[in-house]
């Protein structure tokens, strides 16, 4: 689509260990709309949380970006130089990561953490414009001025990771990507930090990409919901439609192990365990604990395709009436 | 009848050093009898800082509480016959919240299974211990020939965790207290260790106490619920009735909070936002009078003087939005509500009666 923000194609990140490669991202394809809130979920080593820190470049080895693209705003994110993409992290791309609240520099007053982000990142202000801005992010975020003069551990946590969302947004980036932002928080402080992230995006009209494993904070969240499996998008499809109407097979034993509130025993864990990434099954890496599964299934890699306008499904299910497309784009590839 | 385990007006406060004059009230006179029979799964839900772990932890006697007493069929824990403490390890057993952690890396998981056939003399011979731990693992759903002769590593979290679960199967006690035990195993697991637990309750009759920081699985897997907030007890009761219809303004902002996984189901109203602030969940502070005695030592004397109590008020007063002058300065008791059902909150004082710390058990085994 021509007007994403944020367009992945056919990224792979392979960790590379003694006993071989770890695919832990192999072959993800997404774009971001602008002002969209997509969120990015999937188990533990499914693949997530690393397809976020490739976004930023921030995989250290042994990890390693092994090919694919990244197009933010017509600029390709993975050819450029490293000094380049330094200027653009916070400026343009922004992340809020996973215990983001512990990466706060204890001896250091919280208006300092902030000026040093803004500086680092080439902003030039005066001292007092800088000041002013500080305590109108503070604002944005919904915390008092008076906690630009305090050290982090005279914060709660819910009031730290807001701190780093300050930090995140302080350059007006175009995208925010958020990764578990509240898995350390009480419920009652997450709702607080995700309603707070929420209106922060909507100020800035940024795009946000929400990684987690929460369904529950999915579901109240994101407006497109990318399901990963073994470092694979398995289903892409609106939030609504996700969970009204799952068409992967995972995603439906997904939604289906979702503990209710409101009615008792209706719901039940998916057989089997996760795959390995280093031994990832033959075909498709769920077909081990799929009930659906056909021969086919362990023979073939199911493509992510568009099954119905936009929901993209990656599952030989949903072949049959395009198995002559899927066909002609097979031999096409060889 | 002499429960099975029962903590009673247990208060439980962390202190410093000679000198330090502040201490931590962790548990704050919690009375709450568990029955062997009929085995019930009961939820304690609080977030953190609310002195739920430090419960579990009374419980098991791993600490001793500053005032009140944990008693094992009638006796104190503390002072237990050798024959009794033996016979408390085999009857209560624990599942921890990290199934990383219990493991020795160098055994392999055969060796946590082995270790309480041989301590408990559960099997006779080689071949009824195998027959015995095959039954076990099974029980929780893992094949015994994808499981034993493994090392911790070479398992998911998911499979260690079911592990600790068939090793409670084994031991057959008549009370497992489990402290989070799948908050650190990935969804479409946890479903399956939580109906393994729910089994152990049903099919061999073991009470179950549920400690957790999660209201739906909570509701999904227990019969009562008691709701702590900040060492104290919020609201108690059938966990049907809790969770439809909480009345403590503590558990209504905590049920409104929980993000249903519908996306028709918007997070509750507004007026939760503003109530909730960013107040801290912390455990409550208190400086008790300096001197040369352990700030433990004082609070104790301090908590006897005042009835128990070393806090004033209501520990949520501050972040309720129907908080009352009498509030600031009264501890509210636990009224009771509806027949099975407890709130600590002053709004119910003209509703029920007032009940002492010790009636708890009473009420939520009506």
């Amino acid at each position: 689509m021509a007007s994403e923000l944020l367009r992945v194609d056919d990224l792979r990140v392979w960790y590379h260990t003694r006993r071989g490669a770890v695919k832990a991202v192999d072959g993800v394809t997404f774009g971001l709309l602008p002002a969209e809130r997509f969120g990015l979920v999937g188990e533990s080593g499914s693949g997530k949380s690393t397809v976020a820190l490739a976004l930023m470049r921030l995989i250290r080895p042994p990890g390693n970006i092994e090919g694919g693209s990244v197009q933010l705003d017509g600029v390709s994110l993975l050819e450029l130089p490293e000094e380049q993409m330094r200027s653009l992290r916070l400026a343009s791309i922004a992340l809020v990561a996973q215990g983001a609240m512990n990466s706060l520099n204890p001896v250091v007053r919280v208006r300092q953490q902030i000026l040093d982000a803004m500086r680092d990142h080439g902003m030039k202000l005066s001292k007092q414009a800088a000041r002013a801005h500080v305590l109108s992010l503070l604002e944005q975020v919904g915390l008092h001025s008076d906690v630009a003069d305090r050290f982090p551990h005279e914060l709660s946590g819910g009031m730290k990771q807001r701190v780093c969302i300050a930090i995140a947004i302080c350059l007006r980036p175009k995208v925010i990507l958020a990764d578990e932002p509240t898995s350390a928080l009480d419920v009652v402080v997450q709702r607080q930090v995700m309603d707070t992230l929420l209106r922060v995006q909507e100020q800035l009209g940024a795009s946000l990409l929400l990684v987690g494993h929460d369904m529950g904070l999915m579901a109240q969240f994101a407006s497109r919901l990318g399901v990963m499996y073994a470092g694979r998008l398995v289903e892409v499809s609106p939030v609504r439609e996700l969970f009204a109407a799952p068409r992967h097979p995972y995603a439906k034993l997904l939604i289906a192990s979702l503990p209710s509130l409101e009615e008792k025993g209706a719901f039940r864990g998916i057989p089997g365990l996760p795959p390995s990434l280093l031994e990832r099954p033959s075909g498709c890496a769920f077909h081990p604990r799929c009930p659906f599964a056909m021969p086919r299934c362990a023979l073939d890699d199911p493509r992510l395709q568009e099954v119905s306008p936009n929901t993209w499904v990656a599952c030989h299910l949903y072949d049959r009436d395009q198995q002559q497309v899927a066909g002609t784009a097979r031999v096409a590839q060889a | 009848m002499t429960a099975l385990l029962e903590a009673r007006d247990v208060s439980k406060v962390f202190g410093g050093g000679l000198f330090d004059k502040r201490v931590t009230l962790a548990l704050d006179d919690f009375s709450f009898a568990i029955d062997s029979a009929p085995p019930r799964v009961t939820a304690i839900v609080g977030e953190s800082g609310s002195g739920k772990t430090t419960l579990a932890r009374l419980l098991l006697g791993l600490i001793t509480p500053t005032s009140g007493q944990v008693l094992y069929d009638g006796s104190d824990l503390r002072s237990l016959t050798r024959a009794d403490k033996r016979r408390f390890l085999r009857d209560v057993q624990m599942i921890f919240q990290d199934p990383y952690e219990v493991y020795n890396p160098f055994y392999r998981v055969d060796h946590v299974l082995e270790t309480p056939i041989r301590e408990f003399k559960l099997a006779s011979s080689r071949q009824a211990a195998r027959a015995l731990i095959h039954e076990s693992l099974q029980a929780v759903g893992l094949r015994h020939e994808e499981t034993l002769g493994r090392y911790p590593h070479q398992l998911s979290g998911g499979q260690r965790q079911r592990i600790m679960v068939a090793r409670a199967v084994l031991v057959r006690p008549r009370l497992i207290i489990a402290d989070e035990p799948v908050s650190m195993v990935d969804a479409s697991l946890r479903a399956t260790i939580l109906e393994s637990l729910r089994q152990l309750n049903r099919e061999y009759g073991m009470s179950i106490v549920y400690i957790t920081h999660d209201l739906t699985t909570a509701f999904q897997i227990s019969d009562a619920i008691i709701v702590l907030y900040r060492g104290g007890v919020a609201e108690a009761g059938d966990v049907d009735l809790v969770v439809s219809q909480p009345r403590h303004p503590y558990t209504q902002l905590l049920i409104r909070s929980v993000p249903r996984p519908d996306p028709d189901r918007a997070w509750g109203s507004a007026a939760v936002r503003e109530a909730a602030a960013d107040e801290p969940n912390e455990p409550i502070h208190i400086e008790v009078g300096g001197g040369l005695l352990p700030a433990e030592v004082t609070a104790r004397v301090a908590a006897q003087a005042h009835g128990g109590h070393l806090v004033r008020g209501c520990s949520f007063a501050d972040r309720c939005p129907f908080v009352m002058p009498a509030c600031r300065t009264d501890v509210p008791p636990l009224f009771q509500l509806d027949g099975a059902r407890v709130a600590a909150c002053l709004l119910y004082s003209a509703e029920g009666a007032a009940l002492r710390s010790q009636q708890l058990s009473e009420v939520m085994s009506a």
